[in-house]
Formats: C-alpha cells, sequence, structure tokens
C-alpha cells in the first residue's frame, strides 16, 4: 500500500497505482490523474468515468465490450479517449481497481 | 554441480525484462475453441496497449468468412477432453455437435464474450489489423469479398513476416 498526494490530499493506491479506496476519489483528482498520464479530460471522458464508477458500485464486472455499449461511446472511440490501454487507464483515473477481465 | 547451479542462477538474474510490444496471432484452425482463443489473444494485447496483427490460413478461414464465421462449431467426436465418458458414437449423432457449440456459446455470452463476427468489430476498433492468408485463400477459392470487412487485405507470408517486424513482438500459432 502506498499513499499519493493529489490536490493535498493523501491518496491510498496499491502497488500498481489504483485507488483501494474509492471513495477517496473526486473530478479534481481525477483531472490530475489523467495529466499523469497526458490526457486533458472532456466532457466525454468524465462520462465514461461515471459510468465505470457506477458499474463498479452495482458490483457488474467492467470490461471493453460494456463501455462500447453503454451509449455513450463506442469502442473505437473509447480507445481514443484512454490511449494505451483503455480499460485499464480509465479505471486508474476513475479511482477503481484494475478490471480483471480477460475480454 | 555446486558451480552449474550458481552459473544457471546468475543468468537468470542478470537477463532483462523485455517488453512485448507487438503480438502476431496466426490462426489455421476453424474450431470455435481454437478461434476463441486467437481473438481473446489479440483483443487482449490491443487492452493491454499492445500492438495486434492477425493472420488467419486454411481452416482458420472460416473464422473470417462471411458465411461461416459466427456457425463455427467445437467437436464432439476425436476431442477426448470434450464431455469426459460420453461414447464417441453419441458425440457423432446428428446435430449433436450443433447442440453442444450452441451451449457454449451460451455460456460465454455469460461471461460478456462477444459472438465471432462482434469480436472481430472490437479488434478492429481497437486498432489490431486481420489478415487473410493468400495460398490458403487460393486454395479454398475465397475472394476478399467473401470475408468479413475486418479483413485488410490477403497476403503472402512475406508480407505477413513484414508485419511482424520490429522489436518485442511475439508471434503466437494457433
Amino acid at each position: 500500500m502506498e499513499t499519493l498526494t493529489i490536490n493535498n490530499a493523501a491518496i491510498k493506491v496499491n502497488e500498481e497505482g489504483y485507488f483501494t479506496d474509492p471513495s477517496q476519489w473526486n473530478e479534481d483528482i481525477a483531472i490530475e490523474m489523467a495529466k499523469q498520464q497526458n490526457i486533458d479530460l472532456s466532457g466525454k471522458h468524465f462520462e465514461v468515468l461515471h459510468f465505470l464508477r457506477n458499474k463498479y458500485a452495482e458490483d457488474v464486472p467492467l470490461t471493453i465490450r460494456k463501455v462500447g455499449k453503454s451509449g455513450i461511446v463506442d469502442i473505437k472511440e473509447f480507445y481514443k479517449l484512454f490511449p494505451g490501454g483503455p480499460l485499464k487507464i480509465s479505471s486508474k483515473i476513475a479511482g477503481i481497481p484494475k478490471p480483471v477481465s480477460c475480454v | 554441480m555446486e558451480d552449474v547451479k550458481e552459473m544457471t542462477a546468475d543468468k537468470v538474474v542478470a537477463k532483462e525484462k523485455k517488453e512485448v510490444k507487438k503480438i502476431m496471432v496466426i490462426c489455421a484452425r476453424g474450431t470455435l475453441e481454437d478461434v476463441y482463443a486467437a481473438l481473446i489473444m489479440a483483443n487482449g494485447a490491443l487492452a493491454e496497449g499492445k500492438e495486434a496483427k492477425m493472420f488467419f490460413t486454411f481452416f482458420g478461414l472460416d473464422a473470417i468468412t462471411k458465411k461461416k464465421a459466427d456457425h463455427l462449431h467445437t467437436a464432439t467426436v476425436g476431442n477426448p477432453a470434450f464431455m469426459r465418458g460420453l461414447p464417441t458414437m453419441i458425440g457423432g449423432l446428428p446435430g449433436f455437435e450443433a447442440l453442444a457449440s450452441s451451449m457454449m456459446k451460451k455460456e460465454m455470452d455469460k461471461l460478456d464474450i462477444p459472438p465471432i463476427t462482434e469480436f472481430f468489430e472490437m479488434i478492429e476498433a481497437g486498432g489490431g489489423e486481420i489478415f487473410a492468408c493468400k495460398l490458403a485463400a487460393d486454395m479454398f477459392h475465397l475472394k476478399k469479398e467473401d470475408f468479413i470487412p475486418e479483413v485488410k487485405d490477403i497476403i503472402t507470408v512475406r508480407q505477413m513476416y513484414e508485419l511482424a517486424e520490429g522489436e518485442g513482438t511475439h508471434m503466437v500459432f494457433i
């Protein structure tokens, strides 16, 4: 367990940088997290992040396919919004654990 | 013997960990489970931020042929891992293979594993590229229009190796 300081808040993260307590998340922290990945968050980004957080809260296992069927973005747009591994990067910025699915 | 052990251990430690950057999946089989294995590996590479290319040859062409892609079967005869104890003759009854395959597809759907053609759409959307083998396509008299739209081109082995070029490429044969 490590601690990350963002906007003067001490965020608890695991060794890969994923939040261990999703309730510590807010949009300002997400903006800072995204900057580290060279992403400027837009409205679409936030819609995806909230979708991921809601699904996580409902205990729904997350996959790229589910995000593609969310009605917010299609899969191509999802890859464009979060380049270099869309689901793992968006989950990190959304303050939820790394998804474990193989699809 | 003591010395050998030490030398081996040193070598292991000294080995540098190199990142997998690109996956080239070659699929020569047309059975449901083999094609899914190929798709899951290619799609998984894209999801991890790696490059992925797919090359289909021989019976693997079924997976990218419009009329066959969503009707692939798993073998119920000659497949000892399928329902252990099932008499071969039962596995060979008309319709049995189709039934078993549709049951497997239902189970996959529960795990959010998409049907074959949708899987190819996902891979293309993620930046993956799909190719057909020229020699096999000629042999089965298949043309570009017989393949699903995600098939980028029909290429030779030489072109396939060109696509695999670069440091950190891993080739997987199915």
